[in-house]
């Protein structure tokens, strides 16, 4: 995974709460076997829309998504993940994030930011106002900046950490492969399995 | 010191707990279905890793596969080719697979229980998010990313962190005509769709101890609608009498010792939940979505909201966009609703008590001549119960279509889906924009609703008829 140190670039303002996975991306684009090419899919059905805010041209460099509340419920399909970074984001902000789209995001690498709702309207303002106006996301401090204005966000030491060397979390568990091989050979001989197949 | 239910199942997987990190939880079952395990795959491929526990892996085809002659080759290309590659790989990892045509296969989260494979006390995962299903059992099951089942099949574990535990107290007794979808659309129109996020949620109270095993699992498998990854109930006699002699459930000693180690699973009466809501059963009735959340739902004898109606300004906007997308007017008797088509089925409504219900209603009389039903059971097993039954004739005497196995007009990913601006009242568990097709519309209603409105009509009840 590359490293997110941080990231500086414009920002898309959806003024929208409750987007579901299925708005990010559409059951129908799901059928394929890659983990790239799925920036076509990316809110396809709101993009037919020709006013839908993706589709104008002041925001079409923007790297940064602002979004309203409980972004990314439903679904738990990481192609709304991989859709966004296909599409190019690199940054999602909202005030709240449903939870397996904010762990899929932060396993992907696509960093997720939650900052207070009366922040997101701040961000909201100042971009309409100033499409182009550029904002940094750090993680070394974990602030977002923009202006004059630094506003600081929560992420544990952990998945910080992890996302700033750009680690894969299987190879840190395989680390620890020992631990699972002790805790496998005192688990209950009852608990079933799935092969022989019975009947 | 007093614990959860779901702190216990935790606590008993743990592999690895150490403070500035994330817990490692050890996986008891991983269920894998065509859509999003490709990718994951191809991950181990690429980094030369194989599948540690085949033996806890189970695969079936489910999401994208056709309802109607499974017989053929899946006439669309695309999802011909995920079919594939999800037998390709299964073949080369070592992975039992129950492809279309088998006589296990179906939707995964009605796959796993009937085999007896979902048991108290386990961890489940799977890469769809109606694995919270499985919580119906005291399971600890939630939904996973394509990333997270990668990690699974490598290594059998998942770094996790502890969420928080909300008691949701379901006290009194059912009216009739009243159902568990019933209790979980209430609940979540109560909670919100966000009000479960960071949290495992726990069934409790009289009026949950009294349902079935198959309706428990309805309830548990919307807890994601309602924010919440997992939902679980404490498994007692009705679970137990469930899994007694299926094929993987314990067997002779392992039996009794399964059973003293799930007569455990309960919270503690001192254990202290995060937060605590209580729903009085004996209020409810039957209960429909309006909108285009699981979260906007009423009453079915109700009239739909206006945006004024909401205080929170995210809910006005958001209660303003779902009446134009639903083309419905504030104030607007539900029960005046016309509907198109009603689909029967799913991981949530899709198992043999379902179709039961809706048969008993239909029976005998006809499907309304401009409505569209049709009924798609969770599983091969659960259609061939159903035939056995004599359920299939009856549907098809009253006019409507009886399908093969699969998650179908669900999600709009197989070839069962609505049509633009068409409107359905659906089992399912997602009303959102699209979701059963481009520019449908979706009702979420019980299978007794979904029975009476497809002789009416119109959005109705059986009390109705």
């Amino acid at each position: 995974m590359e490293k997110f140190i941080s990231h500086t670039g414009s920002a898309l303002p959806l003024r929208r709460s409750n987007v579901d996975t299925d708005q990010i991306i559409p059951a129908v684009y799901l059928k394929r076997v890659t983990r790239s090419g799925f920036e076509d899919g990316l809110f396809a059905a709101w993009r037919s829309d020709p006013e839908f805010v993706l589709n104008k041209a002041e925001y079409s460099k923007a790297s940064i998504l602002i979004a309203g509340a409980d972004f990314g419920t439903g679904s738990s399909r990481e192609h709304a993940v991989w859709a966004l970074q296909n599409y190019g984001f690199k940054v999602v902000i909202s005030s709240r994030f449903a939870d397996i789209f904010r762990g899929n995001s932060l396993k992907a690498g696509l960093l997720t930011v939650i900052l207070g709702q009366s922040d997101v309207e701040a961000l909201w303002s100042a971009i309409e106002a100033e499409p182009s106006l550029e904002i940094k996301v750090d993680l070394e401090t974990r602030l977002v900046s923009y202006k004059n204005q630094a506003v600081s966000f929560d992420l544990d030491d952990y998945t910080r950490w992890r996302l700033m060397e750009g680690l894969d979390d299987i190879g840190l568990t395989l680390r620890k492969i020992d631990e699972v091989e002790n805790f496998e050979e005192k688990r209950a001989k009852f608990k079933p399995k799935t092969l022989p197949v019975l009947s | 010191m007093a614990k959860t239910l779901a702190e216990k199942v935790w606590d008993d997987h743990l592999v690895r707990s150490a403070s500035g990190e994330p817990d490692l939880l050890y996986i008891d079952l991983h269920l894998i279905h065509e859509v999003t395990s490709p990718q994951a795959f191809d991950g181990l491929r690429l980094a030369k890793r194989g599948v540690r526990r085949p033996d806890l892996t189970l695969a079936t085809e489910d999401h994208n596969v056709p309802t109607l002659n499974i017989d053929k080759p899946i006439a669309d290309p695309v999802s011909r080719l995920q079919v594939d590659t999800l037998r390709k790989n299964c073949q080369e990892f070592g992975i039992r697979l129950h492809s279309l045509g088998d006589v296990e296969q179906g939707i995964v989260h009605v796959v796993g229980p009937q085999l007896g494979l979902t048991q108290p006390g386990m961890t489940i995962v799977c890469g769809d998010s109606h694995t919270s299903t499985h919580g119906a059992f005291g399971a600890l099951a939630f939904g996973i990313g394509t990333s997270e089942v990668e990690h699974v099949l490598a290594t059998q574990t998942l770094p996790l962190s502890r969420p928080k535990t909300m008691a949701i107290n379901v006290e009194g007794k059912l009216k009739p005509g009243v159902t568990s979808k019933d209790i979980i659309l209430a609940i979540i129109a109560k909670i919100g769709t966000g009000g479960g996020q960071g949290y495992i949620l726990e069934y409790r109270g009289s009026a949950i101890r009294a349902l079935s095993m198959e309706a428990r699992m309805t309830i548990c498998n919307m807890s994601i609608e309602a924010g919440a990854r997992a939902g679980l109930i404490a498994p007692d006699e009705t679970t137990f009498a469930y899994l007694k002699d299926r094929p993987h459930a314990p067997k002779g000693e392992d039996w009794q010792r399964a059973l003293a180690y799930w007569s455990e699973l309960k919270s503690d009466s001192d254990a202290k939940f995060d937060k605590e809501i209580t729903l009085d059963a004996d209020q409810l009735s039957p209960f429909v979505t309006w909108g285009t959340n699981p979260g906007q739902g009423i009453p079915l004898d109700g009239v739909i909201p206006s945006p004024q109606d909401f205080t929170d300004p995210e809910e006005v906007s958001a209660a303003e966009r779902a009446l134009v997308y639903m083309d419905l007017k504030a104030g607007t008797p539900m029960k005046k609703i016309k509907i198109d088509t009603v689909f029967l089925g799913s991981c949530t409504n899709g198992r043999i008590e379902d179709l039961r219900a809706a048969a008993e209603i239909i029976k005998g009389k006809k499907v309304a001549s401009d409505i569209r039903m049709m009924v798609v059971p969770g599983s091969a097993r659960v259609r061939l119960q159903a035939e056995a039954e004599g359920l299939d004739k009856l549907f098809l005497a009253a006019g409507a279509e009886w399908r093969s196995a699969g998650c179908s007009m669900c999600l709009g990913m197989n070839p069962d889906q609505l049509a633009p601006g068409e409107r359905s009242a659906s089992t399912s568990n997602r009303n959102f924009e699209g979701r059963q097709g481009k520019g449908g519309r979706t009702h979420l209603v019980s299978p007794l609703v979904a029975a009476a409105t497809a002789l009416r009509g119109t959005l109705s009840s059986p009390a109705d008829l």
